[in-house]
């Protein structure tokens, strides 16, 4: 008995050498990784984010602006004209009763919004708030506004031009309306955007989605049970991926489905609780919102400054515009594509509109952004790129301590859902990244194994370690999803208008029938 | 007129004591249809993966042509042999809702289910599909123990 002891405990001691080796070994590959990456990605991530010259105002930013602006203007507002439409797709009013058990609507859009919902609605607001002050949160309400045109124009076509297998089976996306669209066009080009856009897809399924979460799950988690070697939770999140997105172990991602809402539920209803508790400040909050929009109250860079964070936190939250979400949509069962589009286009209005100015608004009454008494504008901190906060905290840590002055016990079920919602987004961007992979290497099971093997090696390194320059990059790469995806929809959107005329006219007509009263 | 009979049938045991028993009347009535259903529980609200939604085509149809081979044929081939006239239904849905659909879709005067087969913790919390049958129905229902 002793025997079999003493040999447990040798090869468990050996297992405890290798793997902290292996930790090192990791770390230092790591500190490469960071060096060639910083060093070969640089220029990218430089175009990328490049500011207008003579101005810190990113390029990029007005380019997803401006496109969601025509987009709404081309189709003559049609996130109100047909947002009422859109809620009863969603509740099943137009659905086929003969189509039961298919994606519904509903399902389409859920789906959809695991995928966005997360990180950006609590770390990318607070982000937003703390640099740019209350006034960021008007910039990101009209971005989310807007940006649902951008949303239902790239979905319908998400839906028009997905691939319909013999065996039932869909795939969809911007590169099969890329190619398909500028065909159907006769315009060259289709093809080679396409196969640009899945190449951007990957690395932002690989890095935004997956290292980005990995690395902000470990940090919550370490913020409550103390530091510990990031790669063990690296190696935890990675068995439970693979176990999903390989094995199929279909009940975690079961559990995971039904959790997710329900946090974001929690969420939504504990922000509802602390501005119920404090309704006498709503007023004053909102105040500040719009005052803060057009002058600054005097947060680092001005009224523009909020400006840029406000529009650059809802691109990054509601992925608007970014070819995604087409993705995710095109799996609906339908045979009006554009009903799809109307569906999604409630998609940056819950994300944005609704999750991110709560999160706004609970910041902005916490008072954890220190004012000046005296003048009512807000004090910079020490390095004077944001504002002051009580406990200097930023990101995360800011929305969980601005929840924690309400409920005190809040932080940690905000950590657990900080978690879960990581895991459900990079669920989600590894189906967008499978299919972008597919779509260039083929269908088949051994592609698809290569790309999910990839996905879970990228979990441990995004857990791993501080990847400044390669998070850098995949947001870089998330962003020139939208380069490549906005410039394609320019020359689609006629097919949209197009699918739009006809859906009108025969909504008017009363042709389009509802199945229930 | 035949007279239409909807017979609802979970998979299990219980099932098929309630076709039984509508064979039974069946017999009685003389000029008599039966209908076999089977529900496949299913909610258009549910949370689902991107990859679940994109293979749900296909394994809808795998679903129904399962329902159809191990459930709803056994049954049709039984009540066939015994001479009385019948068809299978295969549907998606909420099983008291898709019942009442069913026989409302073919005018049928009765519904014969089996006593639940569910329990647990969702019967005390949803109720079970026969109670919830039994109040919202719109034709008359036969619960056999």
């Amino acid at each position: 008995m002793k025997k079999i002891q003493t040999i447990m405990l040798s090869q468990m001691l050996a297992l405890a050498t290798a793997s902290s080796a292996y930790a090192q070994e990791v770390m230092t590959l790591d500190q490469k990784v960071n060096e060639v990456f910083a060093e070969v990605t640089g220029p990218f991530v430089g175009l990328i984010f490049a500011p207008f010259p003579g101005t810190n105002f990113p390029w990029i930013v007005l380019w997803l602006v401006v496109a969601a602006s025509i987009f709404t203007l081309y189709f003559g507002f049609v996130q109100f004209r047909f947002f009422g439409h859109a809620i009863r797709l969603v509740k099943g009013d137009y659905s086929d009763p003969n189509d039961a058990g298919e994606v519904s609507h509903f399902q389409a859009l859920a789906t959809a919004l695991s995928g966005t919902v997360g990180l950006g609605n609590i770390a990318g607001v607070a982000v937003a708030v703390g640099i740019g002050g209350p006034g960021a949160t008007f910039w990101m309400i009209l971005a989310g506004l807007l940006g649902m045109a951008s949303k239902f124009t790239e979905c319908t076509l998400g839906v028009k031009y997905r691939n319909e297998y013999p065996d039932g089976t869909v795939s969809g996306g911007p590169m099969y309306y890329m190619s398909k669209g500028f065909d159907e066009l006769g315009l060259p080009g289709g093809k080679i955007l396409a196969i640009l856009f899945s190449i951007f897809c990957i690395l932002g399924a690989l890095g935004g989605g997956n290292m980005f979460q990995a690395n902000q799950a470990h940090a919550q988690i370490s913020g409550i049970v103390g530091e510990y070697p990031g790669w063990i939770t690296g190696v935890i999140f990675a068995a439970v991926v693979f176990a999903v997105i390989v094995g199929g172990i279909k009940s975690i991602a079961r559990v995971t489905e039904k959790v997710v809402p329900f946090m974001g539920i929690l969420y939504v209803g504990a922000a509802l609780i602390i501005l119920i508790a404090n309704y006498d400040k709503i007023g004053w909050a909102f105040g500040q919102i719009f005052e803060g929009a057009f002058t600054g109250l005097g947060v680092a860079g001005g009224f523009v400054g909020a400006l840029i964070q406000g529009f650059k936190r809802a691109a990054f939250s509601n992925e608007a515009g970014v070819g995604s979400a087409a993705i995710a949509h095109s799996a609906v069962r339908t045979n009006e594509p554009i009903t799809e589009g109307f569906v999604s286009l409630l998609e940056p209005l819950i994300d944005t509109v609704v999750i991110c100015t709560m999160t706004a608004l609970v910041i902005t009454i916490s008072g954890q952004l220190i004012m000046d008494p005296a003048t009512g504008q807000f004090t910079l901190n020490e390095a004077g790129n944001a504002i002051a906060t009580v406990g200097d905290t930023s990101g995360v840590a800011l929305t969980s301590a601005a929840f924690g002055t309400s409920i005190s016990w809040f932080p940690y079920v905000l950590a657990i859902a900080v978690v879960l919602f990581a895991f459900s987004t990079m669920i989600s961007w590894s189906y967008y990244g499978l299919k972008a992979w597919t779509y260039l290497f083929g269908e088949g099971r051994m592609q698809e194994l290569s790309f999910k093997i990839i996905f879970c090696i990228f979990v441990i390194i995004g857990a791993a370690a501080s990847l400044g320059p390669v998070i850098d990059f995949s947001d870089a790469a998330i962003f020139s999803m939208a380069v490549v995806n906005i410039f394609a929809l320019y020359f689609l959107m006629k097919l949209v208008k197009r699918e739009l005329k006809s859906y009108s006219t025969r909504l008017a007509s009363g042709e389009i029938k509802k199945f229930k009263n | 007129m035949t007279t239409k009979l909807v017979v609802g049938l979970d998979g299990h045991e219980t099932g098929e004591r309630a076709l039984a028993y509508a064979q039974n009347l069946a017999g009685l009535i003389g000029d008599c249809e039966i209908l076999v259903a089977y529900v496949i529980e299913w909610s258009p609200y549910s949370f689902q993966t991107a990859e679940e939604n994109a293979q749900r085509h296909k394994r809808r149809e795998e679903e129904i042509s399962t329902a159809k081979e191990r459930i709803i044929n056994p049954a049709i081939k039984k009540l066939s042999d015994a001479g009385v006239k019948t068809q299978g239904v295969v549907r998606h849905g909420d099983v008291a809702t898709a019942l009442n659909d069913i026989s409302k879709e073919n005018g049928a005067q009765q519904i014969v289910v089996a006593r639940s087969s569910e329990g647990g913790f969702t019967k005390r919390i949803f109720g079970s599909a026969t109670s919830n049958l039994v109040m919202s129905a719109s034709v008359p229902v036969t619960v056999v123990a």
